[in-house]
């Protein structure tokens, strides 16, 4: 499924749990300049609720969209500052 | 090389300054001063403080995940590890920590049977073994995940003392030399504390 967003890293997370999916998304947002997107591949379930309290509770980010597909989880997350 | 509208500039700097250069400073100024405000705002991030007293296998990774969890969100986060929360920080000790066969009713064995020499490690191994399968993180991972993200995991002075540990016997990265006096300042200013 290709995406809306033009995409500057990839995060495969999957097979991690809990809290690794966060923890790997903040480095790689770390990494990112102002204005570029990450997209975080995730199997953890648990990922939709963390990511988005994660992006929530976080300066300088802005989860996009959350996609839930067949036993993947994709988030966007924006790095806005 | 407005030589006009800048002489005293000139003469006091000796030589003379490019138009391009000073516009290049005045804007890297510019830039500095407003990461001065954001740092400033930084300031009044969140703050953590855990007191890690556990040593078992299962009671190693809330704190860590908790720590490292609350470093993603930027917050200042310091883990107080004393007593046996001390051998999570131990090189040697945390590759051998143990679960508890005994006292748990959630395991599927009687007290009785738990209590039988051997039946701790079974335990821990099957625990080891469930958490690979689930892509949980062994403990020395969140560790390492822990110190990369900037949290700061302490080992109680008094407690290496009291256990005859030595100061090089814990991972590279961890705060040796402090005490309680040094966990409640930074409890004091935390907006989270936890025992754990």
């Amino acid at each position: 499924m290709s995406s809306q967003y033009d995409i500057t890293e990839t995060l495969d997370v999957k097979g991690q749990s809990c809290p690794m999916p966060v923890v790997k998304t903040k480095g790689a947002v770390d990494d990112l300049d102002e204005g570029q997107i990450l997209e975080v591949v995730a199997t953890d379930s648990g990922s939709m609720s963390d990511l988005a309290g994660w992006a929530e509770g976080t300066e300088g980010v802005t989860l996009l969209d959350q996609v839930e597909g067949d036993d993947v989880y994709k988030h966007y997350v924006e790095k806005t500052a | 090389m407005s030589a006009e509208n800048e002489p005293s500039a000139t003469e006091t700097a000796g030589p003379e300054i490019d138009p391009e250069e000073f516009a290049a400073l005045r804007e890297r100024v510019e830039e500095l001063e407003a990461s001065v405000v954001e740092t400033d705002t930084g300031d009044d991030g969140k703050k953590m403080t855990i007191v890690a007293t556990q040593g078992t296998f299962d009671m190693a990774y809330p704190p860590l995940i908790l720590a490292s969890t609350a470093a993603a969100f930027g917050w200042d986060v310091v883990v107080f590890h004393t007593f046996w929360g001390l051998d999570i920080l131990h090189e040697e000790n945390s590759q051998d920590l143990k679960l508890s066969a005994v006292g748990n009713p959630n395991m599927p064995l009687p007290n009785a049977i738990a209590a039988l020499p051997g039946m701790d490690a079974m335990a821990t191994k099957m625990m080891e073994k469930k958490i690979d399968e689930n892509g949980t993180a062994t403990i020395e991972e969140l560790i390492d995940l822990s110190l990369e993200s900037g949290v700061d995991l302490q080992a109680c002075q008094m407690t290496i003392e009291l256990m005859d540990y030595d100061e090089d016997d814990f991972y590279d990265g961890v705060t040796t030399g402090v005490g309680a006096a040094t966990a409640i300042q930074h409890m004091a200013e935390s907006d989270v504390q936890l025992l754990v």
